[in-house]
């Protein structure tokens, strides 16, 4: 089977980039909803790796994919961290109440 | 030719998903549509020849940080917003929103959409200068195996590391000393002498060993 063309991952993956990067754009209430925007777009972002790699017969950037996720995953833990405690000073997520750096 | 068909597929069900993502407004219904979406994207990989990245992004993000989301959305007991406090709702409030943001993410799209159909008119015609080609007659998980303990030994430490340090930053952020709770402290109870222990009868009555 021939290599998928390069163009429909880029397509996908800026559809999906955008996605991400309005949904952080338009969300004025929760802090998870924006974590798991950060999600979508580094999930954009690996499809990317992973369709040049397809399309150049490249293993390197699956490495870099991979490498993406790890990154991902510590990112997520350590947000989803923060939003703990965050909850736990002000009982709610809401991001229009994280407007002061003390309190 | 399926592997188009399936892509477009796959990539329509990645689209739907991250749209409802973004617009739902029971966090607990937006972390179900973003395991949906990553399962579309491991279908996407296994399209993309990346048969063990598709593997990991199914056990990794849909097994454990989805479920790590879907957890702490149900423990922060997070009352459901409003009917009018959707997640467009800033943009009701401040209506200019509505321009920036939509200026922002169209010209993002149109540049990388633009890019994407342009690319064979950029190409200078030379092959790539490839790092590691992918070889032809072992699977996949295997030849990422050989590469990734050998050429690429340090960043995967690294990356180990990496993960290390998001673990302890997890836990120094959530961790909580509570007043009033009794420990044991194991090194001085190991180190008091015999001498110094004294057999106390619960019923009141006092006696030496």
């Amino acid at each position: 089977m021939p290599p998928l063309s390069v163009d429909y991952f880029m397509v996908l993956s800026a559809i999906l980039f955008t996605i991400g990067l309005l949904g952080i754009f338009l969300n004025h209430k929760s802090l998870i909803h924006i974590l798991m925007s950060l999600e979508l777009l580094l999930l954009s972002v690996s499809l990317n790796f992973v369709g040049f790699s397809a399309a150049w017969g490249d293993l390197s950037g699956q490495i870099f994919a991979l490498f993406i996720l790890t990154i991902a995953a510590a990112e997520a833990a350590i947000g989803i961290a923060i939003v703990v405690v965050f909850y736990r000073a002000r009982v709610t997520i809401d991001i229009d109440v994280a407007d002061r750096l003390r309190g | 030719m399926i592997a188009p068909l399936l892509f477009v597929l796959f990539s329509l069900v990645i689209i739907g998903g991250a749209i409802a993502v973004i617009t739902t407004r029971n966090p607990v219904h937006a972390v179900l549509f973003l395991v949906l979406v990553f399962i579309n994207a491991a279908g996407i990989m296994v399209i993309g020849t990346a048969e063990f990245l598709a593997l990991l992004l199914v056990v990794v993000y849909a097994g454990a940080v989805a479920v790590l989301f879907l957890f702490v959305v149900m423990m922060l007991d997070l009352r459901l917003a409003k009917e009018k406090d959707t997640p467009l709702s800033g943009f009701r409030r401040n209506p200019a929103l509505w321009v920036i943001g939509l200026c922002i993410g169209m010209l993002l799209a149109a540049e990388l959409v633009a890019v994407a159909l342009s690319w064979d008119s950029l190409s200078t015609g030379m092959p790539p200068r490839l790092q590691t080609p992918i070889p032809a007659d072992i699977p996949n998980i295997e030849a990422i195996g050989r590469v990734l303990y050998t050429d690429y030994l340090i960043p995967f430490q690294l990356a180990g590391l990496v993960l290390l340090l998001a673990m302890i930053a997890a836990i120094v952020l959530t961790l909580r000393h509570r007043d009033g709770v009794k420990r044991q402290n194991i090194a001085v109870q190991n180190t008091r002498s015999v001498e110094g222990v004294r057999l106390v009868d619960l019923r009141g009555k006092s006696k030496q060993p």
